[in-house]
């Protein structure tokens, strides 16, 4: 395993936004994940890939603040930052999207767009403004929504990934972390899902897009982490990584042709 | 998780929230719920069967009196709404009901203390019982259900115990309680003057909503539809005042209850409290996730519930100058839930409106007032009123299946 500060020295584009160093976090006895190193840049999508139990959710909940690391540190433009909770990610710029989405079937697209954040006219909510606002938003990422009075439970899959990322925007953040977004999606939303992630990124986000299946991975992102087993697996450039060096770092099968640098 | 996140009070043959899909053969909703609608039709059609086997029924001065039974169980009824809405229930509200107005009578009559003090005692013990409910299954995680069963009876042995030995207590014919009760009604130019502030204010910020929606460009009210709508508010409500009008009128309980169907309808609709109380109700777990404050609201909804619970019982015991063993008994909670999920709110928790308290109670009372014209006896009216509550929930529970998501 190669070391924390001989990975520090390749990068040569913009600074990273966050970046966590030698991160590890065990639950009871199980080693979820085990000296991890990532950095996350301004304008990209960093796919994050492993099989189960490599330690992705795991992963995307340390970058959240719902779990906290046991060691390592995780910075922030460089600064060391405590990530207690989602609402301490929330307030450093860090937004994320659980794979069960957190939306209330019983209530429309606006209503769960602004759930608990909702504003208010004299006391009372001010619909007006929240259906504007969700109007810009969700024609900014050229969505589909049929409705957005249509209680959420009418919506399918994809639908609702795009609201539950639309919401996870409202508070303008910096990077998006998505977990498993496309897991229980068919093609055609799949396919609606990775056009959202390529409009976040158009719109300035960092993304760091978790999942298991590399094809979906692959016709996004920009930079590949793999997780294998809870440990770091290689890093792999989107240039030049065809699908089956993405499974062979995934699997382990081979070792992975070395880091590239695009 | 938290404690919050124990099952509700009850999830009979429930997939859960976001469990496996069941699909029925209703195909997807158009648009939002179906509302009031069914209770709408159900009392049309109650009324029109009464109407033509007793024409007495649709009597002026019967439907006086309908309105007048209504009042105490409704109000009762607008707490289990409450209740329901946040995905919990209260089996207690009838005895809750009970001890409030055995405290107002016992307080008043017996003690011969000032009648605000006993309405403000009884008040309290509403809302102390519903911040106990509260507590203990928000933060101990105990089940709704088995917890306001046991508060029946506790609460139901404290009534006993207030009463006395006597079991019975009457209150005197000059109090201001049983005038109010009985005797108030509102004066002409007061209810006509109520109805047409409510056409105007309702009226009002329709069309001050249509010109800010107009002015963000977004889609808004057609004219024809805010004209019609306007039309047919005041229509009825010129038809329920000009017609209860030419028999005593609107009494002052019913009053009061419409009032408070007015509010809670305006909290939940148009606060963030009742969205809150919505998305509890709906899914209380991804709730908690975005922010909600889960626990309070949960325990804000039972101190409603109970509050309004013994506020209905003053009601009754004003009506009836009198509190004792039976009040509050079996039948008020039966009855007040029947009303809530008649009405179509959902026991399911999530959805629901403050109208359905209004209008199922309505249904139940016509019923038994119905069929006591006709007289028929009080096995008919439990019968009756079975079947119709399980027509209720028959309807819930596809609504519910048809929620559940067809699409992973």
């Amino acid at each position: 395993m190669s070391t924390p500060s001989a990975r520090d020295t390749r990068s040569t584009h913009a600074d990273p936004i966050l970046s966590l160093r030698g991160v590890s976090k065990n639950f009871g006895g199980v080693r979820a994940l085990r000296d991890i190193d990532l950095d996350v840049r301004p304008r990209e999508v960093l796919g994050v890939v492993g099989d189960n139990a490599a330690g992705k959710s795991t992963l995307a909940g340390i970058i959240a603040g719902a779990h906290r690391p046991d060691a390592g540190r995780i910075l922030v433009d460089g600064r060391p930052v405590v990530l207690g909770s989602p609402a301490d990610a929330r307030r450093l710029g860090i937004a994320a999207v659980f794979q069960n989405l957190a939306l209330c079937e019983n209530l429309d697209v606006v209503e769960n767009l602004f759930l608990a954040h909702e504003p208010t006219r004299a006391g009372f909510l001010d619909e007006v403004a929240m259906e504007r606002e969700a109007w810009d938003l969700l024609g900014q990422l050229a969505t589909s929504v049929p409705s957005l009075r249509a209680p959420v439970r009418e919506l399918s899959g994809g639908q609702r990934q795009i609201v539950a990322v639309a919401r996870a925007l409202l508070g303008s953040p910096r990077v998006v972390v998505l977990d498993e977004p496309t897991a229980a999606l068919g093609v055609r939303q799949t396919a609606e899902v990775l056009n959202l992630v390529e409009r976040l990124r158009e719109r300035g986000h960092a993304v760091v897009f978790i999942s298991h299946q590399a094809a979906d991975l692959q016709a996004v992102a920009d930079r590949f982490v793999v997780l294998r087993l809870g440990r770091f697996g290689g890093e792999l450039d989107a240039a030049g990584t065809g699908y089956e060096d993405l499974l062979a770092a995934m699997t382990g099968a081979s070792r992975p042709s070395g880091r590239k640098h695009g | 998780m938290s404690p919050t996140s124990a099952p509700p009070f009850l999830r009979p043959f429930s997939t859960g929230g976001t469990g496996a899909g069941r699909t029925l053969p209703f195909g997807p909703r158009s648009a939002g719920d179906t509302g009031l609608l069914p209770v709408i039709g159900a009392l049309l059609l109650v009324w029109a069967v009464f109407g033509i086997l007793n024409p007495a029924f649709l009597s002026a001065e019967n439907l006086v009196s309908l309105t007048l039974q209504s009042a105490p169980v409704g109000v009762i009824a607008l707490g289990v709404v409450l209740v329901l809405m946040v995905g919990q229930i209260d089996l207690s509200v009838g005895a809750v009901s009970g001890i409030a107005a055995a405290v107002v009578v016992v307080t008043t009559v017996l003690l011969e203390w000032p009648l605000p003090v006993g309405l403000l005692l009884a008040l309290s013990v509403g809302v102390v019982t519903g911040l106990g409910y509260g507590v203990l299954t928000t933060r101990l995680g105990l089940p709704g259900f088995v917890l306001t069963l046991a508060g029946l009876l506790v609460l139901t042995g404290i009534q006993l115990r207030v009463l006395g030995p006597r079991g019975s207590v009457n209150l005197p014919f000059e109090s201001g309680l049983v005038r109010f009760a009985q005797q108030g009604f509102l004066p002409p130019a007061v209810a006509w003057g109520a109805a047409a502030a409510a056409v105007a204010v309702v009226t009002g910020l329709r069309v001050a909503e249509r010109i800010r929606r107009a002015r963000a460009g977004l889609p808004r009210m057609g004219l024809p539809g805010l004209v019609l709508r306007t039309v047919g508010l005041a229509a009825l409500l010129a038809a329920v005042v000009g017609y209860l009008g030419t028999a005593r009128g609107i009494g002052y309980p019913v009053a009061l209850f419409v009032a408070l169907v007015v509010l809670v309808d305006v909290l939940l609709r148009r606060t963030r409290w009742g969205r809150s109380v919505r998305a509890v109700g709906g899914d209380r777990a991804s709730a908690l996730l975005v922010g909600v404050a889960v626990r309070r609201v949960t325990v804000s909804c039972f101190v409603a519930g109970s509050t309004l619970a013994a506020l209905g019982g003053i009601l009754a015991a004003g009506r009836l100058a009198a509190a004792n063993q039976g009040t509050g008994g079996a039948e008020t909670y039966l009855f007040a839930i029947a009303a809530a999920v008649i009405g179509g709110t959902s026991l399911f928790g999530g959805r629901g409106s403050a109208w359905s308290a209004l209008l199922g109670v309505l249904v139940l009372t016509s019923i038994s007032n119905g069929l006591t014209l006709l007289n028929l006896d009080t096995a008919t009216r439990y019968i009756v009123t079975g079947l119709v509550l399980a027509l209720a929930l028959t309807a819930d529970t596809l609504l519910r299946g048809r929620a559940a998501p067809s699409v992973p």
